[in-house]
């Protein structure tokens, strides 16, 4: 009873923090235009994508290619659910969520005794090959796809309540709840375990811990996070293609994730929005060089490329460190 | 001197110092024996002066050149081979290829072979198993190997760590006297670093007694094996 | 039974481009402890050069020598300016175990990028150095055709050639040293960084034969070597990531048994058919099969 009464400032603490953002976000959604909110849509999205590699990379160790195929899973279950099923949109998301733990559950256990370049080589197989195996089935839509379609908002929001606010909110409240719980998870004794694990994995087998037990669970939340971000994905972009789910995902997602700090959750806002910036970006830098076709298609991953280099050289564990260890040099002197 | 002069050595793992302040000389053509317990610092001591490892003060001189700071490469070069303690024979490759690997740096193939062959002359045994796995080998026989390949060098200066390590008594007593007399018939200088001191002072002109990375005793070895106060702490009688 | 000695032929073939792949592939891992993907990205801006050179003298073999160039410059500059800077600056943290991985991946995402950039996401093909028509055998023509032969040849050659390298040769004594016990290899007095250094240009040259090879017959864009890299990793995991020669034996157990698919299935599951080999060798003999009892650490 006393931890409880220890723990739950804290936790009130968070709760409060996470309302306030719902709110700061609210009142900005209302003042910005179109593009921007679809943006903002997007960027709840990559959160919670990037939240499933910190989880994944960041806590547990395992170098995972294999995320954006989770998406994919996530995004073809929600599909798939919802105009087959016609269900509401919300139970769409649970099949998402479901469908991806269950074969994030399957990938873990297999993946579990490997580590490392093994790990990394064999979800990178499961990222090149993913567009192969979609386009096998017919009922996943072949390389066209499926339309997602979650439908207009409510009509009691009025006429100006654009179909792209009404995403952005989807996405904006299923960011934050999933962060919250996320966050919840990270700083229990399973996010504890994982770090420990992480760190040797020997030393944490002689303490007691079922190192494989706890990978392939970090691997099936992982995956449910994963499939989450691809359902809300897949409603922002009203559809759900293998080209959507490509190996440059995979390789963005990292590169946000290490941008973050690859073990910080809070981080993932900063390196959501720098994936989303990526494009305007190069956009803005092919105009000004003459808008050549290659330059449109090559020149965000050049980008992209560039940013996980540098900062997988320079800033490993998130520019937040480097932050830190400038202060602390501050401090000596 | 145009022996190996130690000067004021520290050095340190990070934060954690393993060697300070460690000075002592060994004249051209003796063996000096560096004796200390487990964790003392001798393995250091001996990476720091084959360039393995980087000092964080003072100086190591051979035959008047410093060799603090240089590359391993660059220190065979001069004559300075250093055989590390424990798994210096690599199991993947064969008796002959660990013995050439020890002349590879040289151009003259045929310097190399002589080499060899002196070697072999030396130790006989691995003559007889040259076509074979390294891995095959018993641990006194892969000693032979370790110390073999570091002589198919030409050294002047052989640095030996801890040879005696996991053998039986036996073939313990058959590595020293092998030690003994290849560095009189090869007019090497040795620093052999050791946990057995007793064997290794009666072969040794001097002796060196480390404790937690300090230099606590030196001399003459027969000095050292007969003072009670050292035997007692170091000899353990 | 004819159908069964085809598939063989076949795959054969397939399998020997595969076996150049995780040969590269291994021959970085033992020398550095790095599966570098890039190797991917390096194969494919060989390649992209070798075409160059091959659509301009419309010599095949004239553009093979300049990938192989290419690739072994590429290789070299890779492990000389990326992976030491990498080492040096990534070695604590959380991120320490994870940063080379990423830092490969990193590396092929830039590379394939600038050859985009450079050459065009446009298909290109490459004038293939001998006929594709099949073989014809009395009155029927089998799908192995002189091309097929020319990649085994030419494969065999390679291979032996470096067999020899490795087995004869001193540059190939000290690479094998620095590989499997690179601070030995030191105090023996080899520079065991240069020689890391040749070993990345040798898997470099390799791995430019190996994509020009498999493109003589197909289409090249920055995309097409995916497939390659992914089945030589998995020609590499078969064979045991430890040893070449397990590299090339995996490489032909993958090429002939893929192509078994592909000749009784159909196209849609070789890619499926490849994964699941992967995932089975990796749960059920993690070492490969021609592993020799050593744990399976990174």
């Amino acid at each position: 009873m006393e931890l409880c009464r220890e723990v739950r400032p804290a936790v009130r603490k968070k709760i409060l923090l996470f309302i306030l953002l719902g709110w700061v976000l609210l009142i900005i959604g209302d003042r910005v235009d179109e593009l921007r909110v679809y943006q903002g849509a997007q960027i709840a999205m990559y959160t919670i994508a990037l939240a499933s590699i910190v989880l994944l990379t960041g806590y547990s160790g395992q170098v995972s290619l294999g995320n954006g195929a989770m998406m994919a899973v996530g995004g073809y279950a929600a599909a798939l659910t919802l105009n087959n099923l016609q269900t509401p949109i919300w139970f769409a998301f649970l099949m998402a969520i479901i469908a991806s733990a269950i074969f994030g559950a399957i990938l873990g256990s297999a993946a579990a005794r490997l580590s490392g370049p093994y790990l990394a080589g064999t979800t990178l197989a499961l990222a090149v090959g993913l567009p192969a195996i979609a386009n096998q089935f017919s009922f996943l839509g072949g390389e066209p796809g499926i339309l997602f379609d979650v439908g207009f908002p409510p009509e009691r929001f009025g006429e100006e309540f654009t179909q792209y606010k009404w995403f952005f909110w989807i996405s904006s409240v299923i960011a934050l709840v999933a962060l919250y719980i996320t966050s919840n998870i990270l700083s229990s004794r399973f996010g504890r375990t994982w770090r420990a694990v992480r760190g040797n994995a020997l030393a944490a087998e002689l303490a007691g811990v079922n190192s494989s037990r706890m990978k392939i669970l970090a691997f099936t939340i992982s995956s449910a996070l994963a499939g989450l971000a691809g359902a809300v994905f897949a409603m922002n972009i009203s559809l759900v293609a293998p080209g959507a789910y490509s190996l440059a995902l995979s390789f963005a997602l990292v590169t946000g994730a290490v941008l973050a700090g690859i073990s910080s959750l809070p981080g993932v806002g900063f390196g959501a929005l720098i994936l989303v910036a990526i494009p305007e970006i190069a956009d803005a830098i092919a105009g000004s060089l003459g808008s050549a076709d290659k330059l449109n298609n090559y020149l965000p991953g050049l980008i992209v490329s560039v940013l996980l280099i540098l900062s997988v050289i320079y800033t490993p564990n998130g520019p937040g460190e480097n932050l830190r260890k400038l202060l602390h040099k501050k401090h000596a002197k | 001197m145009s022996g190996l002069a130690v000067n004021n050595l520290s050095v340190s793992h990070g934060a954690i110092s393993a060697l300070r302040n460690v000075t002592f000389s060994v004249e051209p053509g003796q063996l000096a024996a560096v004796i200390g317990s487990n964790g003392a610092g001798k393995t250091t001591l001996l990476r720091t002066l084959s360039g393995l490892k980087d000092a964080s003060s003072g100086n190591a001189e051979w035959q008047g050149r410093e060799m603090l700071g240089k590359k391993p490469d660059v220190l065979v070069r001069r004559g300075i081979s250093h055989v590390s303690e424990g798994k210096s024979v690599i199991p993947e490759l064969t008796v002959k290829e660990n013995l050439v690997l020890g002349g590879i740096w040289r151009s003259n193939r045929t310097d190399t072979n002589a080499a060899i062959a002196e070697v072999v002359e030396l130790f006989p045994r691995l003559g007889e198993r040259m076509g074979q796995s390294a891995d095959t080998l018993s641990g006194g026989e892969r000693q032979m190997l370790a110390i073999g390949r570091a002589l198919v060098s030409r050294p002047k200066l052989l640095l030996l760590d801890e040879p005696s390590l996991g053998l039986a008594p036996l073939v313990i007593e058959q590595i020293f006297e092998t030690i003994d007399k290849l560095r009189h018939r090869l007019g090497l200088t040795v620093v052999l670093v050791e946990q057995n001191a007793m064997s290794a002072l009666e072969i040794a002109d001097t002796g060196v007694i480390i404790n937690l990375g300090e230099v606590v005793a030196s001399g003459k070895a027969s000095d050292l094996i007969n003072d009670p106060a050292l035997r007692a702490a170091y000899l353990g009688y | 039974m004819q159908k069964v000695f085809e598939t063989i032929l076949i795959g054969l073939s397939t399998g020997s481009i595969y076996a150049l792949m995780s040969l590269a592939i291994v021959l970085v891992w033992r020398s550095t402890r790095v599966v570098n993907f890039a190797q991917a990205g390096q194969a494919m801006a060989s390649t992209y050069i070798g075409f160059e050179i091959a659509s301009r003298s419309e010599i095949f073999w004239l553009g093979l020598v300049f990938a192989i160039v290419a690739g072994a410059l590429l290789g070299a500059g890779v492990d000389y300016f990326f992976m030491r800077v990498l080492f040096k600056h990534a070695n604590s943290g959380p991120a320490a175990v994870v940063a080379p991985v990423i830092a490969t991946l990193g590396l092929l995402g830039l590379i394939r990028s600038i050859v985009g950039l450079t050459w065009g996401g446009e298909f290109k093909s490459i004038q293939t150095p001998a006929s594709t028509n099949g073989f014809t055998i009395g009155e029927s023509t089998i799908p192995f055709s002189p091309l097929n032969v020319l990649i085994i040849v030419t494969t065999s050659i390679i291979l032996i050639a470096l067999a020899i390298l490795f087995q004869k040769t001193n540059l190939g004594l000290a690479l094998r040293a620095s590989a499997y016990a690179p601070e030995i290899a030191q105090l023996a007095g080899i520079r065991t960084a240069r020689t890391r250094t040749i070993g990345w240009a040798i898997a470099g040259g390799v791995g430019g034969v190996a994509g020009m090879l498999v493109t003589a017959n197909n289409f090249l864009s920055p995309y097409s070597l995916d497939l390659l890299l992914v089945f030589g990793f998995i020609a590499a995991v078969i064979g045991g990531l430890e040893s070449m020669v397990g590299a090339v034996v995996g490489a032909f157990v993958l090429g002939i048994g893929l192509t078994f698919i592909l000749n009784y299935v159909g196209t849609s599951l070789v890619f499926i058919g490849g994964f699941t080999v992967l995932i089975l060798v990796l749960i059920i003999k993690p070492d490969g099969i021609m592993s020799r009892g050593k744990a399976r650490r990174a």
